[in-house]
Formats: C-alpha cells, sequence, structure tokens
C-alpha cells in the first residue's frame, strides 16, 4: 500500500505507524458540562464503516508528520492525504 | 573547576576514521547544531530570519542549503536543523534565540547527534542497503529522514560521491556498526 505523502511524494505504508480513527482530532472541551460523556464518546466509541474512512497515520521513518488519510476500508484505496495540523487548523483546533 | 578532556561520540579524542575500498567514513565533530521551529503564526518571519541567515531561501521540503557559516535543512513543516562550525558557533542556539527573536522555538542539537561523512565511489550502493530512500533521485543538497537499523537519521547528499548521515549520538556506535557493515558489504 502506498501512502502519497502531500509533502514528500509517494511512500510505502511501512514507513508510517497507524494510529486509528481521526475523530481523535476533536478531543472534547473539558469544561463542558457534559464534559464526562463527552470523553466517553471520545475515548471509547469509533465507527466502524465498511467503506471510506479517515484515519491517522504517523510518518515515523519519515518526517514525523501526523497526516489525515482517507481509506476505503473495504478496497484499501487511498483517496485523500492531508497534514493533520491543517485538518486541525481548518477545524480551529489549533491556536 | 572539572577538568574534562571532550571526547568525540564514538568514544575517541579525534574522530574515527574508517575505509573500505574507495568509500571513507569520518566522524565529524565540527558542526554545532540547533533546531529552529516557527511559532504558530510566525512562519513567515521564521522563515525570512533563516532566509537572510542562508543568504537565500530557507530550505523547502527535502533540501539543504549550505552556506558559510550558517547552514540548514528542512527537517519538517516549519522546522529546521542549522548547522555553523563548532569551532565558531559553539553557542549556536543561543545566537539564534537573538536573531529570531519570538518567531521561533530554538533548542541546542549540538551533543543530541553524531554526524558521519562517507565519500567515495559506491556511496549510494552504500545507502541503498542501509535506508529505504531513493538515494539515486537525492540531488546534490537534498536532505531525508529514514531509518538505519531501526535507528533515526537524516541522509544529507553533499556531492554526488558524498553524504552526511546524522543519528543519535547515543547510538552512535550502533549507527557506525551499521554503516561499515554496509559498506563492507556493498563495496
Amino acid at each position: 500500500m502506498i501512502i502519497n505523502h502531500p509533502l514528500l511524494g509517494p511512500r510505502d505504508s511501512s514507513e508510517f505507524v497507524y494510529l486509528g480513527d481521526a475523530c481523535l482530532i476533536n478531543r472534547p472541551d473539558w469544561q463542558a458540562d457534559d464534559a464526562l460523556d463527552q470523553f466517553i464518546e471520545y475515548g471509547h466509541t469509533r465507527d466502524n464503516p465498511a467503506g471510506l474512512h479517515r484515519e491517522l497515520w504517523y510518518h515515523e521513518q519519515g518526517d514525523r508528520s501526523w497526516l489525515v488519510v482517507t481509506r476505503n476500508t473495504v478496497t484499501h484505496e487511498i483517496t485523500q492525504v492531508e497534514l493533520a495540523r491543517d485538518v486541525a487548523r481548518a477545524e480551529g483546533r489549533s491556536k | 573547576m572539572h577538568d574534562l578532556a571532550p571526547l568525540c561520540a564514538l568514544g575517541g579524542a579525534e574522530p574515527h576514521t574508517d575505509q573500505v575500498a574507495g568509500v571513507t567514513l569520518t566522524e565529524n565533530p565540527g558542526h554545532g547544531l540547533a533546531s529552529v521551529a516557527a511559532r504558530l503564526g510566525q512562519e513567515t518571519a521564521c522563515a525570512d530570519h533563516l532566509g537572510t541567515l542562508l543568504g537565500s531561501d530557507a530550505p523547502g521540503v527535502g533540501a539543504w542549503v549550505r552556506s558559510d557559516p550558517m547552514s540548514a535543512f528542512w527537517m519538517g513543516p516549519d522546522q529546521w536543523m542549522v548547522s555553523a562550525p563548532f569551532a565558531t558557533h559553539e553557542d549556536l542556539a543561543a545566537q539564534l534565540i537573538q536573531r529570531f527573536g519570538t518567531s521561533a522555538s530554538i533548542t541546542e542539537q549540538t551533543d543530541a547527534w553524531v554526524w558521519f561523512d562517507m565519500q567515495g565511489d559506491g556511496v549510494e550502493q552504500v545507502m541503498q542497503l542501509c535506508a529505504n530512500i531513493d538515494i539515486e533521485k537525492m540531488p546534490v543538497g537534498a536532505a531525508a529522514r529514514s531509518v538505519i537499523h531501526y535507528m533515526g537519521v537524516y541522509v544529507l547528499r553533499s556531492a554526488p560521491d558524498a553524504l552526511s548521515i546524522l543519528g543519535g549520538r547515543s547510538s552512535a556506535g550502533s549507527l557506525h556498526h551499521a554503516l561499515l557493515t554496509a559498506m563492507k558489504s556493498a563495496l
């Protein structure tokens, strides 16, 4: 499987470490009234789609960047690769 | 006052050198190092400071800009490693903090790394055995982060027949073993 790194170009997936669902970027507000429920959801509950899945990959044997990879869990086809920091900033996460 | 003798990363008072066929591998303790990471919102200011230091643009993705006395290679988005001669820039990080102000976070790196220079006919064949990088496609002035024997390294191309390899100083002996073994195998 080849991951098309947005900066470095196509790289073998063996250079990367898989973390899991990219929803981990959306860390809940710890001061919210229902923070406990939100963190239980955040920490434990995952969708398990047969199809497109956004997931976090870490380029450990390369530039050490975190990527958000959109992968089809049925075919392994990768349709989009973004720098996780760009995704986080676009969602107002990185301040 | 302590009277401590400075040692090279491999433990000798003088840099260690090996030769296999036409390739020499030399430990190079002559570089002071500091990392530069742009702070959020200061990316342009940081890159401008770095460009001024180098007399050119800040290195782009996978690039290594060499000038006198400062050089720098790209480590990641908005992050660079700056090097300068140790003899004149032992306090490189402190100098860079003065220059960059609040635009970047500067970290002293000199004693974190061992710097090997590999030169001679066949360095590409040696690196093909060592790391999963397209060494043939790396032009002079390219920099790549990779892994050799499970150790994170930077590989810099300084000439068609010369590479520099930076690895963790605490595993300098293991990296030296890996490089020397590959030289003996490939050459």
